[in-house]
């Protein structure tokens, strides 16, 4: 391969922030001091730079954050860096929502306008955002900031929400909910006159501030009889003390002393099912990639958490670090993997600092690292920073992103157990179901077991957002009813009557109200025709505007589709098309024209899709006209 | 003289011109399916397309290509197989003992049906050869989507943000339509007409050319087929290897000739013969396949199962022909 950079010069910035995660450059091969003028052809760098191909992300983060986008020069600089071809690494930049590959002001405030900050007035707030600023994505402030649209952020319990990016020499990244029009542009002018967003580093913020925080999230925090939550809002998650004084590392100590064949036994046994979506039996998964011949192995942690309606694992990263980097050395010593990877969203900057924190600090304390406890185990975490794609929480993806390459999911067999993250076999897991190990290694498998249901062991979070009084992370055993659920969160908003409830987030299933007696199980909804996915209730009230919220499903879908196959790409264009001209009363036809090309084309992009993604993509919108939660008029007709 | 040295001056033995192939493997054991209700037998590692074509079952393909790795991209191959819960892509998929695989199910039909509509809804297919068939055998209905959208103007579609997209308002279905990309001598990029198979990026990567000269960029919809920046082939990789040209399935690239001739309403694929031939120019000795049309070159490929080419040349072979016509005395 040739590489052919041709670009003028990176600037001094561009090149430092390329340095700061590569290290200075060792000769002109490398993108370093070069005799002759700048550009042409280069040789390539070789085998050694090839195999840090994985650190394009980081690399384009590292522009991303220090400039506000990423130049051309800049791009390929990096390229040389890493002896990756620029169109293919421009290929990666584009894929990724929080890269720009052009001209950006380095301010920069995500306004979500997902499902639940829609029904929290979303819309209101971008266009008051369009008459204080301009429109989305235009220079504001003297080119200093702008506002930009976003999928969800993850933080719908507490909507409307934003996400505010600062780029510079001490580049910020922070998220805040609830938040109105004039909060973001004050926000915005104070950042635009100076002025950091918050006065010190991230995390010092008072106790008693955060536990207000946590109890808003995590109504139920410090109550008796939790599970996944009995930490959070009870210790502090800076405090790798405070982790021991509550049974933190129990379960890896047991662990050592049964061997790895017994922990497998022990998750086998406890029924965990995985909480990611796919609902696959851990344990299984685990001895799979154990029997795996030949090293190594890999073990990931998959925290995109980004479907639309789920923020529990931001809440378990934010508030329980310490047992998920526990969980993730049980699973790498029970898989055979020393090495273990944690791809986080980059829209949780709060989860990524209490991730780094703790896992510096078990290292420090021999929890984690090359002799684990003096028993001679090695296993070591790296973070990873999702980049604003969706997708990338489909497992392949994600191990195509972690490899530094677009994130378009491999088409399945072969499954990640053989071949995963850089060819390799690879235990992927979802962060609560992680959460869940050091308890059943450390108590056994059968006590987990006891708990749930005869097809939903153990306790499940679920996710209650939209017309709640009490929205949050909830905790329950399985066998909750969906009634029950929305009862914790304090029903339905007084005096508004229940309209439709969604289940399992956008790639999940409308219910209507009659559905409040399902029990919240993996084998009841799956009978229901429905689906628990990532534990997403969303609760809609009889004002809110259902329509457009398919409309905004349809539009997630679109955007968020990676493009590699037809069904997908196209499907979910068609598909956006479609639920337009039937809301705006125009349809091809009748209505039952329209709603018999939509089953057409769900069920084309079901059976033909290559990924998750796509085979769901018309799920919610299909089920909300099925349970006749919708209803379209003809021309002429007046809307039902 | 001694008979050592003697034997240093004497002819050296004579040997095959052929470079050695490698040792023989043994045979892949047989692996046994049924396909539409026949038992079939094929080897280990075959794909379901493989063991259709051996029993002579048409599946349609647009992604695939002998000479490229699947990327089982456009989804038009898929078939039903037992047990699975969605459809599988028969181009990638490899055969498993005891599978029972249907081609022409209700199912089968409806997802080939409905991806050929998304694609001609979207892409004009007027260039690709075989895609008119196959629309006409699945009984697709592109219209049902729709008028579609005017044209984007030229770079407006490169620049879409990934995430970000203009709410439609259902008047009219989008497409990819924009104005072609004529930027060199030697041929254009109209991708108005592509389909996103991946296929000229492998051709350029790893599979054939190792230029990486283009890669897809941009995401769902809005991903196309681009260099760094969008910048202009001749300050990019690119060394007009024409291998792209090559594999593309829909003529969104082609030869300028070719591009030309058509816009003139001359190029005439009926009146053309095609002969094959050696290339003049260097010592591999690609196979070339000549396409003439009224005693002038229009184009030049190479035969895919060409042993040397396998359907791939470089930039004397696709493009160094205009010597031919260019008259008698040498000049
Ligand atoms: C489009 C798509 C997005 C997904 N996003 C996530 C995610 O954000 N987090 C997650 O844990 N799993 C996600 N999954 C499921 C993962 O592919 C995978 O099944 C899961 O991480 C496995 O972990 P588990 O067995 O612990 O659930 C997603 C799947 C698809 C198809
Ligand atoms: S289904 Fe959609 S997201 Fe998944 S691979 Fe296909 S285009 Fe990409
Ligand atoms: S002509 Fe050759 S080098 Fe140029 S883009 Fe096509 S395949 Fe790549
Ligand atoms: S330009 Fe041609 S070969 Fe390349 S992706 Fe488009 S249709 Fe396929
Ligand atoms: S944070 Fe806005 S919908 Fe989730
Ligand atoms: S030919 Fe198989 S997916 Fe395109």
């Amino acid at each position: 391969m040739d590489l052919v950079t041709l670009a003028p010069r990176a600037t001094p910035d561009e090149r430092a922030a390329v340095d700061v995660v590569l290290g200075a450059p060792v000769g002109r091969w490398d993108g370093g001091e070069r005799a002759d003028p700048e550009g042409g052809h280069v040789a390539s760098g070789g085998h050694a730079a090839r195999e840090r191909r994985h650190l394009l992300l980081p690399v384009l983060h590292a522009i991303q954050e220090r400039v506000g986008w990423i130049s051309r020069p800049a791009l390929e600089y990096a390229c040389r860096r890493l002896s990756i071809p620029p169109a293919d690494a421009y290929g990666v930049a584009r894929f990724y929502g929080l890269f720009s590959t052009t001209l950006r002001p380095p301010i920069v405030a995500h306004v979500c306008d997902d499902i639940a900050c829609r029904l929290a007035g979303a819309e209101d707030v971008c266009a008051d955002l369009g008459r204080a600023l301009g429109p989305a994505g235009e220079p504001a402030l003297d080119g200093e900031a702008t506002w930009l649209r976003s999928p969800c952020l993850g933080r719908c319990e507490r909507a409307p929400a934003a996400l505010f990016t600062v780029a510079g020499t001490l580049p910020e990244t922070i998220a805040a909910a609830p938040v109105d029009a004039a909060g973001i542009v004050t926000r915005l002018e104070r950042t635009a006159a100076g002025r950091r967003l918050v006065p010190a580093p991230t995390d010092t913020e008072p106790d008693e501030e955060r536990l207000a925080n946590v109890r808003r999230s995590v109504p139920q925090a410090g109550g008796p009889g939790l599970r996944i939550l009995r930490r959070v809002g009870v210790t502090d998650p800076r405090s790798l003390d405070d982790y021991l004084a509550t049974g933190g590392y129990r379960g890896l100590r047991r662990a050592m002393e049964i061997g790895r064949e017994a922990v497998i036994a022990e998750v086998t046994a406890s029924g965990l099912l995985g909480r990611g979506g796919a609902a696959f039996p851990t344990g299984r998964k685990w001895a799979a990639v154990a029997a795996q011949p030949g090293q190594p192995h890999y073990t990931v942690c998959n925290a995109d958490e980004s479907e639309p309606g789920t923020f529990k694992d931001r809440v378990l990263m934010e508030e329980d670090p310490y047992a998920i980097v526990e969980a993730m050395t049980i699973e790498g010593f029970a898989t055979g993997s020393a090495h273990g990877f944690l791809y986080i969203r980059a829209e949780y900057p709060l989860s990524a600092a209490r991730m780094a924190h703790a896992l510096a600090t078990a290292r420090a304390a021999g929890y984690i690292g090359a002799d684990i406890l003096g028993s001679g185990v090695a296993f070591d975490i790296e973070i990873r920073r999702g980049a604003g794609a969706y997708v990338c929480g489909e497992e392949t993806a994600l191990f195509n992103s972690i490899e530094g390459k677009r994130g378009e999911p491999r088409n399945k067999p072969p499954f990640p157990v053989e071949v995963g993250l850089f060819g390799r076999p690879t235990a992927v897991n979802n962060i609560e179901t992680l959460v869940n190990i050091p308890g059943i290694v450390a108590d056994g498998g059968a006590a987990f077991a006891a708990l749930g249901t005869q097809g939903s062991r153990g306790p499940k979070l679920f996710c209650i957002s939209g017309s709640v009084p009490g929205p949050g992370v909830y905790e329950v055993e399985f066998g909750a009813s969906l009634g029950d659920l929305i009862a914790l969160a304090g029903g339905v908003t007084p005096g508004r009557a229940l309209r439709a409830v969604l289940l399992g987030g956008a790639a999940g299933v409308f219910m209507g109200p009659d559905s409040l007696d399902l029990p919240l199980t993996f084998e009841a909804t799956r009978a229901a025709g429905a689906t628990l996915g990532s534990g997403v209730v969303m609760v809609f009230d009889q004002t809110a505007d259902l329509v457009g919220t398919l409309r905004r499903v349809a539009a997630f879908f679109r955007d968020e589709s990676c493009g590699q196959c037809v069904p997908c790409r196209v499907g979910t264009v068609r598909q956006e098309e479609l639920l337009a001209r039937l809301a705006n009363g125009r349809p091809n036809g009748s209505v039952a024209d329209e709603l018999a090309l939509l089953a057409d084309l769900g069920l084309a992009m079901r059976d033909a899709s290559i990924c998750g993604l796509g085979q769901f993509a018309s799920s919610a919108i299909e089920s909300a006209v099925r349970a006749g939660l919708v209803a379209f008029a003809g021309h002429g007709e007046a809307r039902a | 003289m001694s008979s050592e040295i003697a034997h240093i001056f004497s002819e050296p033995p004579a040997r095959s011109t052929r470079i050695p192939g490698p040792p023989p493997v043994p045979a892949p054991a047989a692996v046994e399916l049924t396909i539409d209700g026949r038992t079939v037998s094929v080897p280990a590692g075959a794909t379901i397309l493989d063991a259709c074509r051996a029993e002579s079952i048409h599946i349609p393909t647009l992604c695939f290509l002998e000479n490229l790795t699947p990327v089982n991209a456009c989804r038009v191959c898929v078939v039903e197989v037992a047990g699975a819960r969605t459809l599988v892509p028969a181009c990638s998929r490899p055969v498993e003992a005891g599978m029972t695989v249907q081609t022409a199910s209700e199912r089968v039909r409806h997802s080939r049906r409905l991806v050929l509509e998304l694609l001609a809804s979207s892409v004009d297919l007027s260039t690709a050869p075989g895609v008119a068939d196959m629309l006409a055998e699945y009984g697709a209905d592109p219209a049902r989507f729709g008028p579609a959208a005017p044209p984007a103007q030229a770079g407006e579609r490169d620049a879409r943000q990934p995430g970000h997209h203009h709410v439609p308002d259902g008047a009219a279905s989008a497409t990819v339509a924009q104005p072609v990309k004529v930027d060199n001598e030697l041929f254009v990029r109209d991708y108005a007409k592509c389909i996103l198979c991946y296929k000229c990026v492998e051709a350029c990567g790893v599979d054939a050319q190792n230029t990486f000269a283009i890669a897809v960029a941009g995401r769902g919809f809005d991903a196309h087929i681009s260099t760094e920046y969008d910048t202009p082939l001749p300050a990019s990789a690119c060394v007009y290897c024409g291998n792209c040209i090559g594999v593309c399935p829909t003529g969104a690239l082609m030869f300028r000739s070719e591009h030309e001739m058509r816009a003139a309403g001359t190029w005439d694929e009926a009146a053309q013969s095609r002969t094959d031939t050696i290339c003049p120019y260097c010592g591999v000795g690609c196979t070339l396949t000549l396409h003439v049309q009224q005693g002038a070159i229009v184009k030049v490929t190479s035969p895919l199962d060409a042993s040397i080419t396998e359907g791939h040349l470089c930039v004397k072979g696709r493009f160094g022909f205009t010597f031919v016509g260019s008259g008698g005395d040498g000049g």
